[in-house]
């Protein structure tokens, strides 16, 4: 692919914190290589206000490598970008022309509120996988990998939903707010393995009481989720989901 | 864990939206299939004996109720859930095409929802109204429903209302047939394709029958 640079017009949402109004504000970026990864524009873009001394943008990101769930930008109308299947970190410059304005705005989501300018607070999620999204064991010597047989297809299906890495894009693009993508993959994967077995009746009712406590939207199955969703999760995994809800909610004590 | 817990919480109303849906659903397909012995040829005979099975006997009317508890709770709760969520995001998106990959309808069940709500109190004050209320709301006399449709759809203005009103119906059920079996956990693919197949069909095929009704009138296909 042919190496070019480009100059940008970048519009992001600048907030001081969760209590303050937020706005826009106009930068431009120069000489972007299209090489560059999106988060590595924002960091030129950084040094650049921080040598013309203003505030630079905050923004979450750690592995940069599209497996942690840290970046969490809202470029130009789609969360994580134009890419499909992809997170902020993997969008390269290559996805822009010269002269392209790109509009950057937070996740939004009265569940997930701004803590400076891009960066969200997502520790809602870290609540609903307390409330249910583990298996309790005993330790002791760790078990054959072969003791316990487990079809693979369902393995499979499991590792699927387990491949959700918690970035939130499924509450960005939800018209409702819904977390529900996220919290299916996440009862969707244990509810495959027998080891989730003994507790997937209060796995499911207690997470749901959680999400629906901290705030999130229910789900209209409208599918904007799964669409842009960086790690493909499937709609299917929500229908799971409400069978699980269903099962424990009609034989649960 | 109380029956309350499981109903109230998010998934548990959507439960609730997609059984009343579902029971809606069975109902249209009593409505459709006696409404359309109006095309019976016979100047309204056999459709005015349906009719009149439905309205003086008591297991349907009494069923009845049962169809409008639904309905409430349907309507009721669809609007509940509708301004929750729109409650969720206070900072609307600059730009926003994070829906990019749903279906316009399936984003607007409400408005879709309350457009039906609408068409149906014109519905029900055309003929359930005068007919029950002529009835005494017991089993008293029918009125002749059959001339009564004859006369509220030579008004062009009702015809088009209805045929609006059975579009509305259309893409309402284009996603929320498929979408309630979802929600009833039916994840087996076959079993999603299969319905999703049957949604489009039932969407497609049933408001189609009702809306050719109000358009048959005017037409003066019926005899």
């Amino acid at each position: 692919m042919e190496h070019y640079h480009m100059n940008l017009n970048l519009k992001v949402w600048r907030q001081k914190n969760c209590k303050t109004k937020g706005e826009f504000k106009l930068y431009r970026v120069e000489n972007i290589s299209s090489e560059m990864s999106f988060l590595e524009m924002f960091d030129v873009l950084n040094e650049q206000l921080i040598r013309d001394g203003d505030d630079p943008i905050t923004f979450d990101h750690d592995c940069r490598e599209g497996i942690c769930g840290a970046c969490s930008m809202y470029i130009n109308g789609k969360p994580h970008g134009p890419w499909q299947a992809n997170t902020t970190c993997q969008l390269h410059m290559r996805a822009f022309k010269d002269g392209d304005t790109v509009v950057v705005e937070p996740w939004r989501a009265d569940a997930f509120p701004v803590i400076k300018d891009l960066m969200v607070d997502r520790s809602a999620f870290d609540r609903i996988i307390q409330a249910g999204g583990y298996i309790s064991v005993n330790t002791g010597n760790a078990v054959d990998g072969n003791a316990l047989p487990i079809p693979k297809d369902d393995a499979d299906a499991s590792f699927a939903a387990a491949m959700c890495i918690g970035c939130g894009a499924c509450v960005a693009a939800c018209k409702n707010s819904s977390a529900m993508l996220f919290l299916s993959a996440k009862v969707s994967h244990l509810a495959l393995l027998p080891q989730g077995n003994p507790e997937r009746k209060s796995r499911v009712m207690n997470m749901v009481a959680q999400m629906d406590k901290e705030g999130f939207g229910a789900c209209t199955n409208t599918g904007a989720c799964e669409a842009t969703c960086p790690k493909e999760i499937s709609l299917t995994n929500i229908a799971r989901l409400n069978k699980e809800y269903l099962f424990a909610g009609l034989t649960a004590e | 864990m109380t029956w309350k817990q499981v109903f109230t919480s998010s998934v548990g109303k959507k439960l609730v939206m997609a059984f009343t849906g579902i029971f809606l659903i069975l109902f249209l397909i009593v409505h459709v299939g006696l409404n359309a012995c109006i095309w019976a040829g016979d100047g309204g005979v056999m459709f005015t004996k349906g009719a009149h099975f439905m309205g003086a006997n008591w297991v349907p009317r009494i069923l009845e109720v049962g169809l409008f508890a639904g309905l409430f709770l349907h309507i009721i709760q669809g609007l509940m859930i509708e301004f929750a969520n729109r409650s969720k995001r206070s900072v609307k998106y600059e730009i926003d095409y994070g829906n990019n990959g749903s279906k316009w309808y399936s984003r607007s069940m409400g408005l879709l929802g309350t457009l039906i709500l609408l068409f149906l109190v014109l519905h029900l004050y055309h003929f359930w109204l005068p007919n029950r209320s002529n009835q005494g709301f017991l089993l008293g006399e029918e009125i002749n429903l059959f001339e009564k449709m004859k006369l509220e759809f030579s008004a062009l203005w009702v015809v088009i209302v209805y045929v609006l009103g059975c579009l509305s119906l259309g893409y309402h059920l284009a996603h929320g047939f498929q979408s309630a079996f979802r929600t009833l956990g039916v994840h087996n693919k076959r079993y999603n394709v299969m319905l999703s197949c049957i949604g489009y069909g039932f969407a497609i095929i049933v408001p189609l029958g009702f809306a050719m009704m109000p358009v048959s009138f005017y037409l003066g296909w019926v005899s």
